[in-house]
């Protein structure tokens, strides 16, 4: 390690880095705008100078940017002297000359890069009298916030926007004093990784609209460390509430996982929590509706439950292991199932026992952006796990930049010149899918086929790496031609990825995935496959083995209560299959936070929390547990974690205690005695017991406007402080008031540091892991070597019946997920209902784009508008998964589809 | 907006002077071509059709066109006058110059006059500082500037266009 001085003190610091990075790395305060960990240097804005010495003889030196300038034995460098100072003070004031110094009407303030960097430089007066330059903003969609003026030209929107995150629509025009960031006319930003902006944009000129809506100053948002809900990926959120509504999801940054970035859906479909729509009574349906309290709930419950009847659990794969576990101990393991079909619970459980397996290594997302070759079967990653598909982008450049460095001395961070060598390209992606996706822009290789094309085609891809196993019969020639082609990139790769997934529910392209991975894990290479799942918590339900719900349809009688734990389960079977469940189902007791198809059947409804209301525990697509915690108590209602209502439901059965006696971690090391394959997961979190130097942590920071304030919506006298058992976390601002252990940091913030940039203080080194490693017990570690046992059984190609077609889903990034969609923003974004079909098809069929056209699948007629979809393989019907108001279908079945009579005349 | 025949056989010129699938480097001297052929300005339109003959997306050609000084977004007159406000020009006089010109034509910067013979652009460092203060009118310098030239200037020219007219 090479030893630098920096103001006359030496530091042992890591080779390979610029300065100013590791002066922030070391602690060091030194401003910056153009630099971004994730986005590498370009010089551009010249905060960071420092000055450089020729050696320590030197006392003139010369000014640097400190983000240009590589690590070298011996450096001299100094931060703080004068001459470095009064340059990055100047460069402050430059900046300044325009800005419109609105901080108070600017929801950036308390949390702006460009103010902590203009405390930080000292500059406080302003000499500049002229006027400033001013633009006209643009509207920018529902998510953001457009106010250009408070530009300061460091470039970051762009470098992210377009270099980073591959987005088309967002630019920069025109040049010195009137630079304008923006789209070439008013619209919706088309990247679904736009919301990133608020985060990148150190200043207030891309903020997130859904806050302003609500707003409130960071500085009085009562935060947790929280887990995205809305796909499998799990990336770490923190979610910050005033006056019982969660106001705004930030980015919290775990190296592993989601790094510095979130999708819009993860960071904009929060508002269900604040619905109208919230269930917060319980409710009892006798002949009439009513709500009830809580002693009427348990008396009825007690009835219910004590009458020595069967008792069916149906698990959720969006609520939390504790929650699932803790009906499956009150139901018994015999008796609990997931609120899936029956098709999906198999690949789940074909996933989990891939992965548990421990044959082969599956990756976390920091690992998928170090993958030289990439190969995703048939998910469509885009729209299931859309920070995958950044992380996947990432591998393709990041691979294509280590070839061109190969030749140079050129650093990596050295970003501009990095792409001035690279030029156009890129990585090896191969990218197979039933339609296009924008991932098939950086893809060298693009397949659009049937499930059943992609899977022979993956067989055959393993066959070719590893000759052992089964050839497959008659491939046809593109596919045996693109087969060899992945496989020589692959074998050519030292760290390969293989990705893949059940949304296009088929359990042949899950095995081959897997074949393909087992065969390239030989020697030095190392493999990485990594499977999709459909919710949060899948993992779990899969990893608990637990069968369909349709399974238990034939125990169920009028002597038996079902209990469904937070799930609509008419998004998972067609509505006349659940309805005929329902009419079995004699004593229903429903325990969800908002209404919907199912809660409307419950005969006892119960008011379940949210992930801001709780403490759970989610298992994510790579088998990580990470811990959610709860982020305000509710003022009114009776909402309680899921798991604490199952607890008092057991006590009712056993007539002890009174249901609060688990934690959330007694539950989780039950749960280990329990099922071994859980081994490790009750250290995702520390007991509530926890403290630092006797201190909780507090959930607000010290400069919260007071406690008299924290409920000024209801009364202004002090309320007494809550207390929380079941976490280290306190409700107040009281508490340590230093950086936490990883997993339990509520916000981000350091001495000077307000803005979401603080996270460099709370890393092992900037753009690393946080200190004490990034949270999350991962559960799937590779055991062995090389698989002992592949799949062999290559499915034969069956001929499509006459004149149908297989039904399949569409996944949207927005749309598609459940709770998502009641942000109204996000709604905003989802698409209509559509019938889609290939261009040929469309053709002989003699239908028209946009008009109606019905389709018909097991007996029920669906009539929506037909979109021709033009990369879609014939044979194949697409129609929009998960839509609101759209009926849930059985995937993977076949339709038939007629020219539609119905409205066609309007 | 559309292309002769001729200008566009000098398109497929420009583009070939690049190596295969880079259209793009041949954006510049398009939209030159592209400015000359239309009155002197650029309109989105005309940016449009520019994109679309190069293969790229109009997003593409507006961030180059709004880069550079020397297209216009705006009509302009037929003579056009820029004049360079960089440090040089400003310290010999610039401001003055400018000044005069505006109150000589009755426009501001950036304006055209009603009969549609001048307008006003202020432009940075055009390489003349030596000759400072200086002015670009057409395809010549016009340097070391005073009111008096000025004024000599725009009798040059209104005489040219009545001319021409
Ligand atoms: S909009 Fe923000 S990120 Fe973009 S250049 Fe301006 S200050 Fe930087
Ligand atoms: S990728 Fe998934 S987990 Fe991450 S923010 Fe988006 S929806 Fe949430
Ligand atoms: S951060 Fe170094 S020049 Fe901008
Ligand atoms: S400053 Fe006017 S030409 Fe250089």
């Amino acid at each position: 390690m090479p030893t630098i001085y920096i103001d006359n003190k030496p530091y042992e610091v890591k080779a390979g880095k610029n300065l100013l990075e590791t002066c922030l790395t070391l602690g060091l305060d030194l401003p910056y705008f153009c630099w971004h960990p994730a986005l590498g240097s370009v010089g551009a804005c010249r905060q960071c100078a420092i000055t450089l010495f020729k050696d320590k003889e030197d006392t003139q030196g010369r000014i640097v940017m400190s983000c240009m300038e590589p690590v070298k034995e011996g450096a001299c460098i100094s931060v703080s002297n004068a001459t470095a100072k009064a340059f990055r003070g100047q460069v402050i004031e430059w900046l300044m000359t325009n800005h419109p110094h609105d901080c108070p009407v600017c929801d950036e303030g308390g949390c702006c890069h460009l103010q902590d960097m203009t405390v930080m430089t000292g500059h406080n007066y302003r000499r500049y009298q002229y006027k400033k330059r001013t633009y006209l903003n643009q509207y920018l969609g529902p998510l953001l916030n457009h106010e250009m003026n408070r530009c300061i030209q460091c470039y970051r929107c762009v470098r992210f926007y377009k270099d980073y995150a591959g987005g088309e629509d967002l630019n920069v025009f025109a040049a010195h004093h009137h630079v304008y960031f923006g789209r070439e006319k008013d619209g919706i930003l088309q990247s679904p990784f736009s919301g990133n902006l608020v985060e990148v944009c150190p200043t207030g000129v891309f903020t997130d609209k859904t806050l302003k809506q609500h707003y409130t100053r960071k500085w009085d948002l009562t935060a947790a460390p929280s887990v995205c809900q809305h796909c499998s990926l799990g990336c770490n959120t923190t979610a910050g509430e005033r006056y019982g509504k969660i106001r705004s999801i930030t980015n919290r940054y775990n190296g592993a996982v989601n790094g510095y970035f979130l999708c819009d859906r993860g960071r904009f479909g929060y508002e269900f929590v604040n619905d109208e729509n919230r269930i917060t009574q319980p409710l009892i349906r006798n002949r009439v509706p009513e709500a009830v309290d809580e002693q009427s709930l348990m008396d009825h419950l007690k009835l219910l439950l004590t009458q020595s009847r069967t008792l069916i659990g149906i698990g959720s794969s969006r609520a939390s292991v504790e929650s699932n576990f803790a009906l499956r101990q009150l139901v018994g393991s015999e008796n609990f199932y997931q609120g899936v079909s029956l098709d999906e619970a198999a690949l789940g459980k074909l996933i989990a026992s891939i992965l548990q397996s421990g044959a082969v290594h599956t990756p976390s997302l920091k690992e998928m952006e170090q993958a030289d070759a990439v190969l995703v079967l048939g998910e469509d990653i885009w729209n299931t796990a859309p920070i995958m598909a950044l992380s996947v982008r990432q591998a393709v450049m990041n691979s294509a930049a280590a070839n061109a460095l190969q030749q140079t001395s050129i650093a990596g961070w050295h970003d501009a010149a990095v792409r001035e060598l690279v030029q156009d390209n890129k990585g090896f992606l191969a990218n197979a899918g039933l339609t296009a996706s924008p991932l098939d822009d950086i893809s060298t290789c693009t397949l659009h086929a049937t499930p059943h094309d992609i899977a022979v085609m993956g067989f055959a891809i393993a066959h070719a790496i590893h000759p052992g196993l089964p050839e497959v019969p008659q491939l046809n020639n593109e596919l045996a031609a693109k087969a060899a082609q992945i496989a020589k990139a692959l074998q050519q790769a030292k760290r390969p990825l293989i990705i893949s997934g059940p949304s296009c529910y088929n359990e042949a392209m899950i095995k081959a995935a897997f074949d393909i991975a087992g065969a390239l894990n030989t020697g030095e290479r190392k493999a990485m496959l990594s499977y999709v799942l459909p919710a949060c918590n899948s993992m779990t339900l899969a990893m608990m083995q637990a069968p369909s719900f349709e399974k238990s349809i034939d125990r169920i009688n009028d002597n038996t209560v079902v209990i469904i734990l937070e799930q609509d389960l008419y998004r998972s079977i067609p509505p006349a299959k659940a309805n005929a469940f329902f009419n079995r189902c004699k004593n229903l007791i429903v325990l969800d936070s908002l209404h919907n198809g199912t809660t409307e059947k419950a005969q006892v409804l119960i008011p379940a929390a949210t992930m801001a209301e709780a403490d759970g525990t989610l298992i994510n697509n790579e088998g990580r547990a990470q811990r959610y915690y709860q982020v305000f108590v509710p003022t009114t209602g009776m909402v309680k974690e899921s798991w604490k209502w199952f607890w008092q439901m057991r006590s009712l059965q056993t007539s002890s205690g009174n249901g609060l006696e688990l934690h959330p971690n007694d539950w989780l090391t039950k749960l280990e005695k329990t099922l071994p394959q859980f081994n490790g997961i009750s250290r995702v979190s520390y007991p509530p017991e926890f403290r630092i130097h006797g201190q909780a942590i507090p959930r607000e920071p010290h400069r919260y406007s007071g406690r008299t304030a924290m409920l000024a919506n209801l009364a202004v006298s002090e309320p007494k402080p809550l207390q929380d058992n079941d976490s280290p976390l306190s409700f107040t601002m009281e508490g340590y008031p230093n950086r936490p252990p990883a997993s339990l940091i509520p916000f981000f913030w350091a001495p000077g540091w307000n803005s979401i940039q603080s996270v460099n203080k709370y890393q092992q080194e900037t753009g690393g892991a946080l200190s004490g490693g990034d949270p999350g017990i991962r559960l799937l570690e590779q055991k062995t070597g090389t698989p002992t046992a592949y799949f062999t059984d290559i499915p034969e190609a069956l001929p499509a019946p006459r004149n149908k077609w297989l039904l399949l889903p569409a996944y949207h990034i927005f749309g598609s997920d459940e709770l998502s969609a009641y942000s109204a923003a996000i709604r905003e974004l989802c698409p209509e209902p559509y019938i889609g079909l290939s261009t040929q098809d469309t053709a002989e069929l003699g239908i028209t784009d946009g008009k109606n056209i019905t389709l018909v699948a097991e007996g029920e007629e669906y009539t929506y508008p037909l979109k021709i979809q033009e990369h879609l393989c014939n044979g194949i019907v697409l129609l929009p998964a998960g839509l609101p108001g759209m009926p849930a279908l059985t995937w993977g079945s076949w339709a038939t589809i007629a020219p539609s009579l119905k409205n066609n005349a309007v | 907006m559309a292309f002769t025949e001729d200008k566009l056989k000098k398109v497929q010129e420009i583009i070939a002077r690049y190596p295969d699938g880079k259209h793009k480097s041949a954006l510049i001297p398009v939209l030159h071509l592209a400015q000359e052929e239309h009155g002197g300005w650029l309109s989105s339109e005309t940016m449009d059709y520019v994109a679309s003959l190069l293969k790229i997306e109009p997003i593409e050609v507006y961030e180059v066109a709004t880069f550079y000084s020397m297209y216009n977004l705006k009509p302009v007159g037929r003579y056009l006058f820029e004049v360079c406000q960089t440090g040089p020009c400003m310290v010999n006089g610039s401001d003055q110059i400018i000044d005069y010109i505006k109150e000589k034509l009755g426009i501001g910067v950036g304006e055209t006059t009603t009969d549609g013979l001048f307008t006003l652009k202020t432009v940075e460092c055009l390489g003349a500082c030596g000759y400072a203060p200086m002015m670009q009118l057409g395809k010549h310098y016009r340097e070391h500037l005073t009111k008096e030239k000025v004024d000599q200037i725009i009798e040059e020219c209104r005489s040219k266009a009545t001319s021409l007219n």
